[in-house]
C-alpha cells in the first residue's frame, strides 16, 4: 500500500495510525528476520505519537523510516558504525525530521546502511547484512539499503534515505522501488551526518512517484540552518505531475548506453524510452563527454570531503572512546582504529592523501575543475531537452560478496549516478521491468530521469509518465 | 599528477589512525588501484578559462551569527566521560 492509499484509508475511517503501525510491526516481525533492514525501532514511541495524530496535516499518521544517519530527536544515530553503535542519543532533530512531523508523519524505524553512508552495498555496514527482497542472495544496493530494502519488503510504507553518488537511486533500483534525489541546496542537510558535503542530499524512497513527490514536497524547502540550502520557492509538485510527456525532449546520452551494459538493462530501458516516444515525447541523442571521468573525479571529492567530516569522531565528545590510551592523541588513534571499518579507513586514508601538501592541487583542485566540466556538460545538454534518460546501473543487483576484496570493482559500478551529484541536478530512479541476471529469473530494473538544477517538477512528471508504462 | 605510490602508514598517521600491519598491506594495493584509475584526470586537457573560486574550494559560508546551542545536559549525556558538566578527557599537555 502506498503512502497515499493508506492516507485515503485514514481518511475514510477504514485504517488508523495504529492499526498502521501494528500491521508494520506484524511485517517486520514475519520478514526482518531475513531481509535485516530494520537496525532498531521503537514501537511504544511511535504508537503514543499515532495515539494522537491529527490526520487534518499533509502526512497525519503516516510512518516514514528513516536511514540511521538523521538525527531524531531521543532515538539512535549509528551511521551503520561500531563508533556510534552504543551510546549515543541524537540530541535535536534534523530539519527534515521536524518537517516530517510538522506535517504530522511519524518517524519509525531506523534503517540499516553502509558505514557513514560509503558504499553501494549494504555490506559496509558494521551492524548487519541488509538482503534484497526479492532475491535473499542478492544486495540490495547501498548505502541506503535497509530504507530501500523495507520499502521493497512492505515492511515499510516509504522512507527517507540519503544520496552522495547514487545512494537512494541505486538501492532502489535494485530493490524495484522509486527513490529521488534532489537538486543540491532544495532539501536542508541539518542534522544528516556528513559524508561529502558538497554532494550529499536527503531525498524518498517510495512505492510510488506520487509518494515521491508528497515526501518531496514536504522536506524541501530554505533552512537557515544549512547555508548551502537554496531559498527558491517549491512548487507543488502535484499540480504537473500528471501532465504527461507529450511535446517534451527527452535526451538519451551515448556514453550511458556504452558496452557494458547488460543486455536486460538496456532492453528494458530502450523499451521504456519507446513507450515515452510513443506517447509523443521528442527523444533526442546527446552526448556527455566527460562521462568517463566521473568516478575518477568523485573519488577524489567524496573522500577528501569525508576526510574532513569523520575528523569529528574523535571519540572525545560522543561515541566509541578507546580505554586504556596513553594520552588524547592516542585516544584519537586507538578510538578512530576501533571504531571504524575497513571502507571508512580506506576513504579517510584516500581524502587525506589527496588534501596532503604536495598532493592537493594535482589531486583535489584538478577534480574539482574536472567537476566544473561534467556540470557544463549538463548545462549546454539542459539546453536541447527537458530531461535526460539513462540506466541507473550497468547491471541488476549483484550476489552478496563477490566485490568485497575489489572496491574498485564497486565504485566504477556507480559510473550512471555520481554525475548528478558532482552536477547538483536531481535525479530519480522508476522501476522499469526486470530480467534474468547471473542465475537469478527476474531481478528489477530501473530507468535514471535526471533534469535541470530545480526541475524536480518536471522530472516527476516524466517518471509518473514512466511509471504508466511498466 | 604524480606517479608516486601512496605511502599508507604515513598517511594514516596524519590521519590519526592505528593500522595493522594487515590493513597496511591491504590498503596500500587497493589505495595504489584507485590513485591508477584516478591517474586518468591528468590526461584532461583543461580549458584556459576554467578558473575556480572560493565557492569551489569553501562551499558558502553563513553569517556568524550566534545562534541558540543545544541543551548542555542532552549533549553530555552522549560523552564517554563527563564531570562537572564538562567533557573530561586524557591528559592533553606532554610531561616536562
Amino acid at each position: 500500500m502506498t503512502l497515499t492509499q493508506l492516507r485515503q484509508q485514514f481518511l475514510s475511517g477504514q485504517s488508523t495510525p495504529t492499526q498502521a503501525l501494528e500491521s508494520l510491526a506484524s511485517a517486520i516481525a514475519e520478514r526482518d528476520s531475513q531481509t535485516k533492514a530494520y537496525i532498531s525501532y521503537n514501537l511504544e514511541e511511535a504508537l503514543q505519537a499515532a495515539a494522537k495524530a491529527d490526520l487534518s496535516k499533509p502526512l497525519g499518521g503516516l510512518p516514514i523510516a528513516i536511514k540511521d544517519n538523521i538525527n531524531t530527536f531521543g532515538q539512535p544515530c549509528t551511521c551503520g558504525s561500531k563508533f556510534l553503535a552504543k551510546n549515543y542519543t541524537s540530541p535535536y532533530d534534523a530539519t527534515v525530521i521536524r518537517k516530517l512531523k510538522e506535517a504530522g508523519a511519524i518517524p519509525f524505524g531506523r534503517m540499516n546502511m553502509d558505514e557513514f553512508a560509503m558504499g553501494s552495498a549494504t555490506e559496509n555496514s558494521a551492524i548487519q547484512l541488509t538482503r534484497n527482497p526479492r532475491d535473499p542472495e542478492r544486495i540490495a544496493g547501498g548505502s541506503s539499503g535497509g530504507s530501500a530494502a523495507s520499502v521493497a519488503d512492505l515492511t515499510a510504507y516509504a522512507a527517507l534515505g540519503s544520496d552522495t553518488g547514487g545512494s537512494i537511486r541505486q538501492p532502489a533500483s535494485h530493490c524495484g522501488i522509486v527513490g529521488l534525489k534532489p537538486s543540491y541546496g532544495r532539501v536542508s542537510r541539518y542534522g544528516v551526518v556528513a559524508f561529502a558535503s558538497s554532494l550529499d542530499q536527503i531525498g524518498p524512497l517510495t512505492q510510488s512517484v506520487d509518494d515521491a513527490a508528497l515526501l518531496l514536497q514536504t522536506i524541501a524547502g530554505y533552512d537557515h540552518l544549512d547555508s548551502t540550502s537554496v531559498n527558491l520557492p517549491v512548487p507543488d509538485y502535484s499540480a504537473t505531475i500528471n501532465d504527461g510527456v507529450k511535446g517534451l525532449r527527452l535526451g538519451i546520452p551515448a556514453e550511458y548506453f556504452a558496452d557494458g551494459i547488460h543486455p536486460g538493462v538496456r532492453e528494458n530501458v530502450e523499451k521504456c524510452i519507446q513507450l515515452l516516444e510513443s506517447q509523443g515525447a521528442e527523444i533526442i541523442k546527446l552526448s556527455l563527454p566527460y562521462t568517463s571521468h566521473v568516478v575518477a573525479t568523485y573519488y577524489v571529492i567524496a573522500p577528501a570531503e569525508a576526510s574532513s567530516n569523520l575528523s569529528r569522531f574523535d571519540g572525545i565528545r560522543y561515541g566509541n572512546r578507546a580505554t586504556g590510551a596513553s594520552d588524547i592523541i592516542d585516544v584519537y588513534h586507538q578510538s578512530r582504529e576501533q571504531g571504524f571499518g575497513a571502507e571508512v579507513k580506506r576513504r579517510i586514508i584516500l581524502g587525506t592523501y589527496v588534501l596532503s601538501s604536495g598532493y592537493y592541487d594535482a589531486y583535489y583542485t584538478r577534480a574539482q575543475k574536472v567537476r566544473k566540466l561534467i556540470t557544463r556538460d549538463f548545462t549546454q545538454a539542459f539546453e536541447k531537452v527537458d530531461a535526460i534518460l539513462s540506466p541507473v546501473t550497468p547491471t541488476p543487483a549483484r550476489r552478496i560478496g563477490v566485490c568485497s576484496e575489489n572496491p574498485l570493482e564497486d565504485y566504477l559500478a556507480d559510473i550512471f549516478t555520481i554525475a548528478a551529484n558532482l552536477a547538483g541536478i536531481p535525479a530519480i530512479s522508476v522501476p522499469c521491468g526486470t530480467t534474468a541476471f547471473d542465475g537469478a529469473p527476474a531481478l528489477p530494473v530501473g530507468i535514471q530521469i535526471m533534469a535541470p538544477n530545480f526541475g524536480e517538477a518536471m522530472m516527476l512528471r516524466v517518471a509518473k509518465a514512466v511509471e504508466a508504462t511498466a | 599528477m604524480s606517479n608516486q605510490h601512496i605511502d599508507v602508514s604515513y598517511v594514516a598517521k596524519l590521519a590519526r589512525l592505528d593500522l595493522t600491519p594487515e590493513e597496511v598491506g591491504t590498503f596500500q594495493s587497493q589505495l595504489n588501484a584507485i590513485l591508477e584509475h584516478v591517474e586518468s584526470l591528468s590526461s584532461i586537457d583543461l580549458p584556459n578559462d576554467l578558473a575556480l573560486d572560493d565557492h569551489d574550494h569553501l562551499g558558502p559560508m553563513r553569517d556568524d551569527t550566534p545562534l541558540p546551542s543545544l541543551d548542555p545536559e542532552l549533549v553530555l549525556r552522549n560523552a564517554p566521560d563527563q564531570a562537572q558538566s564538562q567533557i573530561r578527557v586524557p591528559k592533553v599537555v606532554a610531561d616536562a
